[in-house]
């Protein structure tokens, strides 16, 4: 049934192709079908058939609607645009911006015919020219159609003027220096009376106040008075049947109108008070019983809270707010919630007057009006009704959906660490949080609250005892069981002897092998991770110092882990049988309490592993007892890992000197607790040091670990290669024990990283490398860190330098930036200095990258470059 | 930029029409149009009409069996875009006289014009029928 290649009728075929499409049962079916036409019509290309091109258009369409490639097709698009007639350019155009778009070459041979277009005499094609390049064009056809559609503007027919103005607008986005080109014409363009003109001309004005201030400027000079004028025409009009909905004349130039005087009197008062009086009509005289009335009721309440209004605009726009919020429609309840969000920076107080309607809500059925009110919720929070409203959510969080828990979860732990002046208060709601919704509690989060309890003598039993009943009762939340069975390990005997009671507290009875059995519970469960089991294992160490009658049972628990496929946890039962069994005499000392951990430091670091890279935070050089400065090591250290140094024991401060391992991201506990996971960096060729450090820390006065302890037979890969891997000095002074024989490798003087440039949303840092022998050479490892919310996309990274230095630029790791620092984009640049030791290193970067699809700029120079590159 | 795309889709959740104003690869069009559907797909009729996806807002709005979804910035006005599927809805019908699911597919890419007359890249050119159906009943006629 080739029915493509009929010859007779020219659109039954089409028709036919839809008709056996929608009859196929199964996707397999639909692929063949789809593949027969194509085949069909890629022949028919072939032959250079002229009479069913256009046909063939079509169907490629409805093909690519389906979301089938239909890349052949695009050279034949170009072949119809050509044509002479009329119905073939059309369907020529509509494909051209279908199935193309600007990234492709293709396009550039379309920018001849375009132009012929728009010199046409017939008025519908030039429509059709300027439609397809207001949809598609580039920077550079941008640049070579400007002057036609500059003319066009000047049209006589309103629909070509229309056009015209709306395909300016995409010239301007490509090419934001053209804006001035288009300004007098724009606000020319206000004086018209069709709407369609008028709509078209006010978002141009709208984009070129965005591309240029110099537009901004003329624009708030000579197009309010007109903007005025349409706003007032169009809401004092009497009954227009075209524009009409529901009684109201076209909302949506009412709308663009708005928009563009919010634009326009952002931040300048007079403009602010030249359209006070207009704003108050429309927002006492707009109808809001329909939904057309209410968007220009909620565009706007937008304008007034933009700009700098009068109080009495004010209290207007947030009663209108209020009425919407009270409105039983759901729409109306929704862009309400998403207005009071910016209405709370103008307006705080009038905002708190609806905190029971917003906490109502937190709980709607409905998400998107969920995610609203929870994030105006968070907002409003503050010191006064911080408790109340942590409680309602808390009170929710039980009975919330599992989608929304993430969200709900995240923002209650910000608000409950953001007003924590109540140390028992923020325990106790990290206890409920955990407890309801642990497995959606973020790393950090629970990170920081250890060191808050660390930190809180006088609370640990408290928590060590709240956690407990809590495990009790709500096991399967693995951040509970986490911080519960570290605590557990830390402050066992308060458990079990009720130490520092509390008043609010009743007194439980908890026997040592009580607190063993907890924790053993979760060392055997299947469904708990590494991580979890991993500080099992730590707590049940630190449990048999604590408890030595239970000794011998954990001994066994540890043991029974020797054989286990995981290789991190076999490795540290062997080590930790061994331990309690062969050195009695440093067990005590060894398994003793963890210092206070440091919250000033912990806090710095966690805020600044947020917004700033993995190699800031790493490759600031550390210094070592002996007081020698180290050298980075360009270690890509995750940027969850702030309580690396807790201990000292990270591994990564070590000199590697093989390409470095990197450790997996999130595991900061392992290396809290100086366990690295061997199976998460690369088997053989770069070993993991923490490994080493532990296996040093089991050697000490022993005997050497290749040799094994009798316990086992079995030597776990890896060691045999770590052992040449030097000793973190730190470690070795902490068990005095080996002395040092680290030497740092020679030439590699260290340079501080340096913070190169940093703006609102984008922060770079640069940290540098020398190659020993070779002062004059620099490789700088740059490392960009996104600190907007939103992600970045194509980000270019460029650089330029002075003559006397040479500068080459590695590919970067990535082009995209993701939001908030989540993290980040390296990129390493070998600079060659000629005049080493007599210039500075100096650099002027720029660096472009598109947010949401539009193209931003930022550019620095780069000065403070450490003293000797 | 307003409005990133225009889909129809019905109830089966196949697309009967796609129209995008930013380049997205045909796999990314596939994910998203599959993501946004179920989402949408899954809601109430009590429900707002108005559904947050990755970085954008969409807007929908249910006509018999065939769902109109508008995908738009974050900051644009979410009750005007509702309005503006309700006028291209209405456009249609004055053409096809009660529009259903087949006219669109069988006359897609006169509902492309129509959509053409009604929106560049991105933002809203004309909101009055008579202007949108002008110039494709002047093709008919020629025709």
């Amino acid at each position: 049934m080739d029915l493509a290649i009929n010859p007779f009728s020219s659109w039954h075929p089409l028709r036919d192709m839809i008709r056996s499409i929608r009859a196929c049962k199964t996707a397999a079916e639909e692929r063949a079908v789809v593949r027969r036409e194509c085949a069909a019509i890629r022949a028919a290309i072939s032959e250079g058939d002229q009479d069913y091109r256009h046909r063939n258009m079509a169907k490629l369409m409805f093909i690519h609607m389906l979301g089938y490639p239909t890349h052949f097709g695009q050279m034949e698009c170009l072949k119809l645009i050509a044509a002479a007639g009329f119905p073939e350019k059309r369907i020529g155009y509509l494909g051209l911006m279908l199935l193309l778009d600007e990234r492709q070459e293709v396009l550039m041979l379309v920018t001849n015919s375009l132009k012929q277009d728009l010199n046409h005499s017939n008025q519908f094609i030039v429509g059709l020219a300027l439609c397809a390049l207001g949809n598609i064009c580039s920077a550079e056809m941008a640049r070579d159609l400007a002057p036609e559609v500059e003319r066009l503007l000047q049209n006589r027919d309103p629909n070509t003027k229309k056009k015209a103005a709306l395909c300016s607008i995409r010239i301007v986005r490509k090419v934001p220096d053209l804006a001035e080109n288009f300004m007098g014409a724009a606000a020319s363009l206000l004086k018209e009376k069709h709407h369609g003109v008028l709509i078209s001309a006010v978002q141009l004005c709208t984009e070129l106040c965005k591309a240029s201030t110099e537009a901004l400027e003329y624009l708030r000079k000579n197009s309010l008075e007109g903007l005025v004028r349409i706003l007032r025409d169009v809401s004092n009009s009497s009954y227009a049947p075209e524009y009409d909905v529901a009684g109201i004349t076209d909302p949506f130039l009412h709308i663009r109108v708005l928009k563009l005087m919010r634009t326009l009197s952002q931040g300048d008062a007079d403009c602010s008070e030249y359209i006070n009086d207009i704003l108050a009509q429309v927002a006492t005289k707009t109808e809001s019983n329909k939904n057309a009335g209410n968007a220009i009721l909620y565009e706007c309440v937008e304008t007034i809270m933009g700009i700098e209004a009068t109080s009495g605009l004010r209290v207007l726009a947030i009663n209108i707010l209020g009425r919407f919020l009270s409105n039983r429609d759901n729409n109306i309840r929704y862009v309400a919630l998403n207005m009071l969000m910016k209405a709370i920076a103008v307006d705080t107080q009038a905002v708190q007057r609806h905190r029971a309607t917003i906490l109502e809500c937190v709980k709607d059925a409905d998400v998107s009006i969920r995610k609203r009110a929870l994030e105006l919720v968070y907002l409003l929070v503050n010191d006064t009704n911080v408790k109340p409203l942590t409680k309602e959510l808390v009170d929710y969080l039980e009975v919330s959906d599992q989608d929304f828990k993430d969200d709900l979860t995240a923002k209650i732990c910000s608000i409950v660490e953001k007003f924590s002046q109540d140390k028992l208060w923020y325990l106790d709601q990290m206890f409920r949080v955990l407890s309801l919704a642990g497995n959606h509690v973020k790393d950090d989060v629970w990170h920081a609250l250890i060191v808050l309890i660390s930190n809180a003598s006088e609370l640990q039993g408290y928590s060590v005892r709240s956690l407990y009943k809590a495990l009790q009762a709500c096991g399967e939340q693995e951040s509970l069981v986490r911080v519960a069975v570290w605590c557990i390990g830390e402050y066992g005997e308060m458990l079990v002897n009720n130490v520092s009671m509390l008043d609010i507290e009743e007194p439980i009875t908890v026997t040592e092998s009580d607190a063993v059995d907890a924790v053993e519970v979760y060392l055997k469960r299947y469904s708990a991770d590494v991580t979890t089991r991993a500080m099992c294992l730590v707590s049940l160490l630190k449990l048999s110092s604590r408890f030595p009658p239970t000794s011998e049972r954990i001994k066994e628990i540890v043991a029974q882990n020797k054989g286990n496929t995981v290789l991190e946890l076999q490795q540290r039962s062997i080590e930790f049988s061994s331990i309690i069994q062969r050195h009695q005499s440093i067990k005590s000392s060894l398994l003793e309490r963890m210092p206070v951990l440091d919250e000033a430091n912990y806090l710095v670091k966690r805020a600044a592993s947020m917004q700033a890279t993995v190699s800031s935070v790493k490759s600031a050089p550390a210094v070592t007892p002996g007081g020698q400065l180290k050298l980075p090591n360009g270690v890509a250290k995750p940027p969850a890992a702030p309580l690396a140094d807790l201990l000292d024991l990270s591994s990564d401060d070590t000199p590697v000197t093989t390409s470095a391992p990197t450790t997996a991201p999130n595991d900061f506990l392992q290396d809290l607790l100086g366990i690295g996971l061997i199976d998460s960096s690369p088997a053989g060729g770069a070993p993991s040091t923490s490994t080493d450090i532990l296996m040093d820390l089991l050697s000490i006065g022993s005997t050497p670990v290749q040799n094994g302890p009798p316990t086992s037979n079995f030597i776990p890969p890896g060691i045999a290669e770590t052992k040449p891997v030097p000793v973190t000095p730190q470690v070795v002074d902490l068990l005095d024990g080996l002395s040092s024989s680290t030497s740092l490798p020679d030439g590699n003087a260290a340079y501080p990283t340096i913070t190169a440039f940093q703006s609102a949303t984008l922060r770079i840092t640069f940290s540098f490398k020398k190659q020993p022998g070779k002062p004059q050479e620099t490789t700088i490892n740059a490392t960009f860190t996104n600190l907007a919310t939103t992600t970045f996309t194509d980000f270019v990274f460029q650089a330029a330098v002075p003559k006397f230095i040479q500068l080459r630029l590695d590919p970067a790791s990535s082009s995209t930036l993701p939001a908030s620092g989540n993290g980040s984009v390296t990129q390493s640049l070998s600079v060659t200095n000629n005049q080493h030791g007599q210039k500075p290193l100096a650099m002027r970067i720029r660096m472009s990258y598109k947010v949401n699809g539009e193209d931003r700029l930022e550019q620095g120079q780069v000065s403070n470059f450490p003293a000797g590159l | 930029m307003t409005i990133r795309f225009v889909l129809f889709v019905n109830k089966q959740g196949q697309t009967r029409l796609a129209q995008y104003y930013e380049h997205l690869s045909l796999d990314e069009r596939r994910a998203l149009e599959g993501e946004i559907v179920r989402k949408c797909l899954a809601r109430t009729d009590q429900q707002c009409s108005f559904v947050e996806h990755r970085n954008y807002k969409v807007v929908y709005r249910r006509y018999a069996s065939l769902f109109f979804l508008v995908g738009v910035d974050n900051d644009e006005n979410e009750l005007a875009i509702l309005e503006f599927i309700h006028l291209l809805v209405e456009t249609m019908d004055r053409h096809f006289g009660n529009v259903c699911e087949l006219d669109i597919m069988f006359h897609l890419e006169k509902v492309h014009f129509m959509l053409e007359e009604m929106v560049m890249n991105g933002c809203i050119v004309e909101t009055s029928k008579q202007n949108i159906l002008a110039p494709i009943q002047l093709m008919e006629k020629a025709s």
